[in-house]
């Protein structure tokens, strides 16, 4: 319940803040969002499995927020930032893909 | 890992009928009874939301390059150059299209206003339409009866000889090049039209080209003086014809090669 609760605040204060994102970062963003998702579904997955801890979710969430963003700071320093987010978005989503399909046959049994 | 005196299906999975039902069970108390690792977990999430939602209206409303990658902005430039490139083209290849089209519409017009030109001449070679300009406007006076075709005709000729362009018997019949004469009773006809005396010719030409036909020595005016009649005239800067004859198709002369 309060976990929706702060997504959903999360979202009013971006809509209603409309902070700007610095220039530095915004390559990092959308990559940050995705390993975020991940993170958070993973998490979801443990929950339903019954073992989910919070210190965990905590760990894993910012260190693949943070892993994402150096992968994709690393790319750009090689010349290959554009191809390594790439490759950071496809795995991030395959592995969203796993959790979100283990979630539904948690709940739906299929 | 999760203390156990918190809540019941943190940590050790309850042991359900179905593992699907422990699922929705602990989903439920998980709506039902919030924790201290929910509040954790709703801060993060908060952050989520609000850097999803950051992402999301900066991508929408991203309308400068500030931001993006040194490849990025030259795949751009690359791309944008292509572009431009192919409108180019396209805009050669529809201008070239565009002359051409302007070309033949020209041609068309100038075609069209050539054989205008050629149609308001033949018109008025063959008679069809009503004409004015200067001329002369001769009578010959025949109060004997005695003045024969063949002077009228060699007036005629005369006249043809300087360039008249178009002629007028009385105010009757239109002369052209299938005119024909020949003696009539008390006058001449002309295109089988009884003219009678006084001949009015309206000649329109060159005025002094025609004075000098009908003047030279042994010309017109002396022929019918010499007939019994008499021969005068009268430039005119303006004169009107308003006679016109019906076009005749040939029936029987036709063109050697076709236009």
């Amino acid at each position: 319940m309060i976990a929706a609760l702060g997504l959903l605040i999360g979202i009013v204060l971006g809509l209603v803040l409309r902070p700007n994102v610095p220039v530095g970062l915004e390559p990092y963003l959308p990559i940050a969002v995705v390993a975020a998702l991940d993170a958070v579904f993973g998490a979801l997955r443990a929950y339903l499995d019954g073992i989910f801890d919070d210190k965990v979710f905590v760990v894993s969430f910012l260190s693949n927020v943070l892993i994402a963003a150096a992968i994709v700071f690393l790319g750009d320093k090689l010349g290959v930032g554009a191809q390594l987010s790439t490759g950071v978005i496809v795995v991030l989503g395959i592995r969203i893909f796993s959790n979100v399909a283990a979630i539904r046959r948690h709940l739906f049994h299929a | 890992m999760p203390e156990p005196d918190q809540t019941p299906g943190w940590g050790v999975p309850e042991k359900g009928p179905e593992p699907g039902d422990a699922a929705r069970q602990r989903l439920l108390a998980a709506v039902r009874r919030p924790s201290r690792a929910q509040l954790v977990v709703a801060v993060l999430l908060a952050v989520l939301g609000f850097a999803a939602v950051t992402q999301v209206r900066a991508n929408d409303r991203d309308a400068t390059y500030s931001g993006k990658r040194e490849q990025d902005l030259i795949d751009l430039l690359n791309g944008l150059a292509g572009t431009s490139q192919r409108s180019q083209n396209e805009i050669n290849r529809l201008e070239t299209t565009k002359a051409q089209l302007e070309d033949s519409s020209n041609n068309r017009q100038d075609a069209l206003r050539q054989a205008q030109q050629d149609v308001a001449t033949l018109d008025i070679l063959a008679g069809l339409v009503p004409v004015h300009g200067p001329g002369l406007r001769i009578t010959i006076a025949d109060p004997g009866g005695t003045v024969p075709t063949d002077i009228i005709l060699d007036t005629i000729e005369e006249l043809r000889t300087a360039g008249a362009e178009a002629m007028e018997f009385n105010d009757k019949v239109r002369v052209i090049a299938q005119t024909s004469f020949d003696d009539g009773a008390g006058g001449t006809m002309i295109d089988s039209t009884l003219i009678e005396p006084p001949y009015v010719i309206d000649v329109i030409g060159d005025p002094h080209a025609l004075e000098t036909a009908l003047t030279f020595l042994q010309g017109p005016q002396d022929d019918v003086k010499s007939a019994g009649g008499t021969l005068t005239f009268r430039e005119n800067d303006d004169l009107t014809i308003d006679t016109v004859r019906q076009p005749v198709r040939p029936e029987f002369a036709q063109p050697t090669t076709t236009p």
